[in-house]
């Protein structure tokens, strides 16, 4: 054994990678629950490539076959039906995962000096996960599937001059159809996965090169090593610790996985809508079209922004630079402190202001603006309906907490970032 | 541009306007009585649907031979519920041809494969007994729970006829507590001068059935229209169990794995 890794490392440097992307890789010792959702992430990532390949072995990619084919893998495929129920299950807690990630960054500072690339590429992948969740869900073919996919390609058209060319170049056609699914097909199957897998292996060797940051914002990575052990004082060595703290996180994990794709798979509707188990029909409008949950936010801030000077662009704008404003947060963020624990009330308040936001513009990307009725006439507002009067005053809170953050968080009340970790 | 942004907002404005459009009157649905594990229920369902659905609606992504699910064997299946083939492996087909349907019917009947999944078996149930006579319609029939559907009453010989009683409110409040004393499927629809209307059906003459069996007859139908929705459903939550007593055997030995590894550390 010795020799055959011998043998191979005079010709790869297999031991010398191990080593640096896991097993003698040093990492703060104390990561506590907001920790796990990253090796959870890869592995939701390596499932939903693995179930997508058998989905791939019995999907076909056509108009008047795709739908089919799904109630195909579901009924006569060997297992064809767990393995849909964990892909479509692994796509929503692709995000779950992703979401609570991100969350632990905005705790811990994560995405500050000097992990600014690494952040960047984490944003990067969620964008190409996005669009990869927005191509996969064309694929099943009903009537969400065929309309939700309309209702985006549309958002290009509203791009001033170029924008209906555009949708046609997006789509291949002037409608979603056939063509439209096979390209989607080829962007779900191999053009996004290849992205994806490049932008975590990049992510992954960015972590290992600059060190991972840690509840507490110690520079763990800078302290003095130990003459005998070579680690310094709260760093441990990511095999075996963290190998076997993950692993309980991945069976905890699963546990939720399973939960839903044994016993909720359509998760109230969540996951899978009842509306995708009618065929798509080109001719038929659904009356309700609501994105799946994990694009809600976006979605209601689209809808909450009027059209002005005769187009809707402004809606598509804003929707875009919600997302593309995560790129920025390294620079905008000032505080004197990485850690929410050291931070002040000023950050800590917009912080919770800006997760509320978050999770009321997602419920109201789901249910119709009627939800709650409209003001009484003559109330002073421009829209009468009150679900968009809402939506409108958390799209600007959602972008408040970014486009304040160089001011607040300079002025923010920080305790001293301490040198060692505190256990807490 | 302008058509496309002008669809791009048609668009927005039907997904907003969709439930105030859609829902029309607010329904109380009777719980359908259906257990997924009852084998007679599901093969009665069985005989039902294709003796009563199979003539008009296709289930074409349902296999005969797959009906051995409900303990029936491949014999019994050809014996009694494969009228229009002869080969097992076949899938629930009709022979009427769409643009026929479109003539005879001004509608497509929709293929109920997976309906189920769509509708859920509340609404299904209800669907079937919320058939009423109404001459306005061009079938001379109409539904309480999908009001002026395109398909009439075929099970009228066994459930008899039934017609529309409607009673007025004066307010929202008391209509609610009117249709929940219903126990059972009930309409609250706005009605002038902002009175509430309940909507109800009672029995005009009766059919082959009591009330009592032709409800059953309908939850049968139902309990094998959910199972066709998903066949492998039983399979999939037996095999949860097992997944998740091996997760939790599997939790505690990675658990005390990792508390003695972390032992040393502090």
């Amino acid at each position: 054994m010795q020799r055959l890794m011998t043998w191979i490392d005079e010709r790869f440097p297999l031991t010398s990678l191990w080593e640096s992307q896991w097993g003698k890789y040093i990492a703060p010792k104390n990561f506590n629950f907001w920790y796990y959702f990253g090796s959870l992430a890869a592995l939701v990532l390596v499932m939903q490539i693995v179930t997508g390949i058998f989905l791939t072995m019995n999907y076909k990619p056509d108009a008047t076959k795709a739908f089919e084919s799904v109630e195909y893998i579901m009924r006569d495929v060997e297992w064809g039906w767990l393995i849909r129920y964990m892909h479509s299950t692994g796509a929503s807690l692709f995000f779950v995962v992703v979401y609570l990630h991100m969350f632990r960054a905005f705790l811990y500072g994560s995405y500050r000096k000097p992990r600014e690339l690494l952040w960047i590429f984490g944003c990067l992948i969620y964008l190409a996960l996005m669009g990869e969740a927005f191509f996969g869900y064309l694929l099943p073919w009903g009537q969400m599937s065929y309309w939700g996919a309309q209702v985006i390609v549309n958002l290009f058209s509203t791009i001033p001059v170029i924008g209906d060319d555009l949708a046609v170049w997006i789509r291949g056609d002037y409608t979603v159809s056939d063509i439209t699914l096979n390209r989607f097909f080829a962007f779900h199957v191999i053009a996004l996965p290849l992205v994806l897998l490049g932008l975590v292996a990049a992510h992954i060797m960015a972590l290992h090169e600059v060190g991972s940051n840690n509840p507490d914002g110690v520079d763990v990575k800078h302290q003095p090593r130990d003459p005998v052990t070579g680690l310094p004082p709260d760093g441990i060595y990511s095999h075996p610790y963290y190998t076997v703290k993950d692993i309980v996180g991945v069976i905890v994990f699963l546990a939720v996985f399973s939960i839903i794709v044994f016993f909720l798979p359509e998760m109230g509707g969540y996951f899978l809508e009842a509306n995708n188990f009618i065929p798509a029909d080109t001719l038929k409008t659904p009356e309700h079209i609501a994105p799946v949950w994990y694009f809600t936010p976006y979605y209601a801030m689209l809808r909450a922004v009027p059209s002005m000077m005769n187009t809707q662009v402004w809606g598509v704008l804003v929707m875009g630079a919600s997302v593309v404003i995560f790129f920025f947060m390294p620079w905008l963020d000032r505080g004197r402190v990485k850690s929410i624990r050291y931070r002040g009330y000023l950050y800590k308040g917009w912080l919770a202001a800006f997760i509320v936001a978050f999770l009321i513009l997602g419920y109201l990307g789901v249910v119709p603006v009627t939800v709650w009725g409209q003001f009484a006439e003559g109330f002073p507002f421009y829209a009468a309906d009150k679900a968009t009067v809402v939506a409108r005053i958390f799209t600007v809170v959602y972008f408040l907490f970014f486009l304040l953050m160089p001011w607040y968080t300079a002025r923010d009340k920080t305790k001293p970032e301490p040198d060692r970790v505190v256990w807490s | 541009m302008k058509k496309r942004v002008a669809f791009l907002l048609a668009v927005v404005a039907l997904a907003a306007a969709g439930t105030a459009i859609a829902n029309g009157p607010d329904l109380r649905l009777a719980p359908a009585p259906v257990n997924r594990l009852d084998q007679e229920s599901l093969q009665r369902g069985a005989r039902n649907f294709v003796n009563y659905c199979l003539n008009c609606h296709s289930a074409k992504y349902m296999r005969y031979n797959r009906l051995t699910d409900l303990g029936l064997t491949e014999e019994q299946i050809k014996a009694n519920l494969m009228f229009a083939t002869d080969k097992p492996g076949d899938t629930m087909n009709v022979a009427m041809r769409p643009e026929d349907a479109k003539r005879w019917l001004n509608a497509i009947p929709p293929d109920l494969s997976v309906e189920a999944r769509v509708r859920g078996r509340d609404w299904l149930y209800n669907y079937l007994l919320g058939f009423y006579r109404d001459d306005k319609t061009p079938t001379g029939w109409n539904n309480l729970v999908f009001p002026n559907v395109a398909m009439p009453n075929v099970l009228a010989e066994l459930s008899g006829t039934q017609k529309l009683v409607e009673t007025e409110y004066e307010d929202h409040e008391k209509a609610t507590g009117a249709a929940i004393a219903v126990r059972g499927l009930a309409a609250v629809e706005p009605a002038a001068n902002h009175k509430y209307l309940v909507m109800t059906t009672a029995e005009e003459s009766p059919g082959r059935l009591a009330r009592a069996d032709y409800e059953a007859f309908a939850a049968d139908l139902v309990n094998y229209m959910d199972y066709m929705a998903e066949p492998a459903r039983n399979e999939r939550v037996r095999l949860g169990i097992i997944v998740l007593l091996f997760l939790g055997v599997l939790f505690l030995f990675a658990y005390w794995t990792k508390v003695e590894f972390w032992k040393d550390i502090h």
